[in-house]
């Protein structure tokens, strides 16, 4: 077997250690570091893995030349900072923030157009899970208007969606046009409290210029197998149907379970789609050294 | 206790009865009913999509105006009382507040379930910031249990909200329920608490009252009670009814009568009453802007509308997840089509 690509996390909270449990079961990638701004359950975490860890600094992971990717799962406003600092060192920031500091990633989408860019945005959880869907319809229909409604547990929204809940729904909007290729799009996102916890449900409404159901069908049916590639919890819930030129779909996400719950689907299918972005990077790496 | 105490009382019309109405008030309806309802002297007329400011979408129904249009048509007209928008943060968002706030609005109702009120705390601040008064808005009051509300309630408060509401969106609660949510409440926080009721159990002014014996000083009414599922706390009824109990409000009784009769009566697309759905709502606890999009997928599917409904009661559906009646009117489908032989 090929060596295994080093990677960092930096942001060892919810998300982060979620990360780490997906990069140790990944046969391309390689847990070299884990980076917090102070001593946490998540650094513990880490260290109890045997993994080295950075407290309050940066510097072992952008002096050390053999990682080559680092996942940020910190703030936009630190990643806009962390951003400058990995790309001086020469590592490929994949980036769960919303900062936006690199191109859009939806793996299933528009990965293969990204190769090159040395930082990627993972957009938002109802972004990975409504992208696909849309690009689907819109390759198969053309797609002049996009809506997504995203409902997540409660339990599973922290506070940094809390508290910036504008960016979910401006920055999932904007991926549905320029990923997703419809003329116009809308994000709504509902929090349900229910106990127990409801597993994460994605509705994805479109309009089209070629209502052709069975070609909207079979080129969604196509995707989401793509993304279950990644996501094994992903599913159409309501295969897609048409009223004139609206097609209606509902997809759930259930999480793996590595770290976070499984009804936390939302936060599974963005880490998932991170470590697929990296593998799917360490890939291309190893097959050109070979 | 009655006494004389004021009531502020707020009119929904154009924003909750926009639900009954498609979402299709023409600008001309909107300056008519917004100019009666400044000269009725009330002290608040909400404008927007049912869902509120940003809601027009496919998910909850296309809004024939932009919310733009409808807030340019009220603004002219609302010259004693104050033009009021509301906002469910996760539809809506800073942007649609800062248009609100240069199209005249002075009062935004920021809206969300009952337990979620963190996910407000920048659009209060905002709000305030730009200069206009904020409210906060509990929706699906009967969802949790008073200690639960009084503890968002007080959040609200934090973020620096001016009045603070229960709304009963579901139209669910028994007077009792209003009673314990509403004083809870109102023992928590220092700033006046509102009710918003709907009329589901055929409740809503009876639910109003218990609120204000139990602390409140804001209540919510639509003309004619034009509002979702069975409609609101009927306007002009609510007035006759705080008149005798000796509340004062600044409600002229004949011109809000008027109004109703004379100006929305003969919009409206058929007769605010309590049908079999509209019931089941209130008897399930189910939010009331779900009446017209359960009829839709009962028919698409061909299931049953009360089926539709106590499901989603059942699986504890929110606001705003019109959606999930898709979801359930399509897993009904499949399961009669299952045990069809």
């Amino acid at each position: 077997m090929a060596d295994k690509v080093k990677v960092a996390i930096i942001g060892p909270g919810n998300i982060g250690t979620d990360l780490m449990h997906k990069v140790l079961r990944s046969r391309g990638l390689e847990m070299a570091a884990m980076a917090g701004i102070e001593e946490s359950e998540g650094i513990r975490r880490a260290r109890e893995r045997g993994i080295p860890v950075a407290i309050g600094t940066l510097a072992p992971i952008l002096e050390d030349p053999s990682i080559r990717i680092v996942f940020d799962a910190t703030s936009a406003r630190a990643h806009v900072r962390h951003a400058r600092l990995l790309e001086k060192a020469g590592k490929i920031a994949i980036d769960l923030t919303p900062a936006a500091v690199g191109p859009y990633v939806v793996p299933s989408v528009n990965l293969s157009a990204l190769a090159g860019a040395a930082n990627l945005n993972m957009v938002t959880c109802g972004g990975q899970a409504t992208v696909p869907i849309v690009y689907a319809i819109h390759r198969a229909a053309g797609a002049t208007y996009a809506e997504m409604v995203s409902a997540i547990a409660s339990r599973s929204a922290g506070p940094g969606t809390r508290q910036n809940i504008d960016e979910f729904t401006r920055t999932t909007a904007r991926a549905l046009t320029v990923l997703g290729g419809a003329r116009r799009g809308k994000a709504i996102i509902v929090l349900n409290p229910a106990e127990p916890p409801l597993i994460m449900t994605n509705t994805v409404y479109v309009e089209v210029e070629r209502p052709d159901e069975t070609a909207i069908r079979a080129s969604v049916e196509r995707i989401v197998a793509e993304v279950q590639e990644y996501v094994p919890g992903y599913r159409l819930r309501v295969p897609p149907y048409l009223e004139g030129n609206r097609v209606t779909t509902i997809i759930e996400v259930e999480g793996a379970g590595d770290f976070l719950p499984k009804y936390s689907g939302n936060l599974d299918i963005i880490t998932a789609a991170a470590v697929g972005v990296a593998e799917k990077l360490a890939l291309g790496w190893q097959e050109k050294a070979a | 206790m009655t006494g004389k105490r004021h009531v502020h009382v707020l009119d929904a019309t154009l924003r909750d009865g926009s639900h009954p109405m498609g979402h299709a008030f023409t600008a001309e309806q909107i300056g008519a009913v917004a100019a009666g309802l400044d000269d009725a002297g009330l002290e608040y007329i909400e404008v927007a999509h049912g869902d509120g400011l940003g809601g027009s979408s496919i998910n909850y129904g296309r809004s024939l105006l932009s919310d733009e249009e409808m807030l340019t048509a009220a603004a002219p007209v609302v010259r004693r009382g104050k033009l009021t928008a509301l906002l469910l943060p996760g539809i809506g968002t800073q942007d649609d507040l800062e248009m609100a706030a240069g199209h005249g609005v002075r009062v935004i109702r920021v809206a969300t379930h009952v337990t979620e009120a963190d996910i407000a705390e920048q659009h209060i601040g905002f709000t305030k910031k730009r200069g206009m008064e904020a409210f906060g808005f509990l929706m699906m009051g009967h969802m949790a249990p008073p200690e639960k509300v009084a503890e968002q309630a007080l959040l609200f408060q934090s973020f620096g909200a001016d009045v603070v509401y229960v709304a009963d969106s579901a139209g669910t609660m028994l007077p009792d329920d209003v009673r314990a949510r509403v004083a809870a409440v109102a023992a928590a926080v220092t700033v006046p608490v509102g009710f918003h009721a709907h009329n589901n159990l055929a409740l809503a002014v009876a639910n109003s009252v218990a609120a204000l014996e139990a602390g409140a000083s804001y209540l919510d009414g639509t003309c004619r009670g034009l509002g979702a599922g069975a409609g609101n706390a009927q306007l002009e009824v609510l007035t006759g009814v705080l008149d005798k109990l000796g509340y004062r409000t600044r409600i002229d009784f004949y011109k809000v009568m008027d109004v109703a009769e004379k100006v929305v009566a003969p919009m409206m697309k058929r007769p605010q009453v309590i049908g079999t759905n509209a019931l089941m709502m209130g008897y399930a606890g189910v939010y009331s802007s779900f009446l017209l999009f359960t009829a839709r997928a009962a028919e698409r599917f061909g299931v049953e509308a009360r089926d539709i409904l106590v499901e989603l009661g059942r699986r504890r559906m929110v606001g705003g997840q019109e959606d999930m009646i898709i979801d359930v009117a399509y897993q009904l489908s499949q399961r009669k089509g299952a045990s069809t032989p």
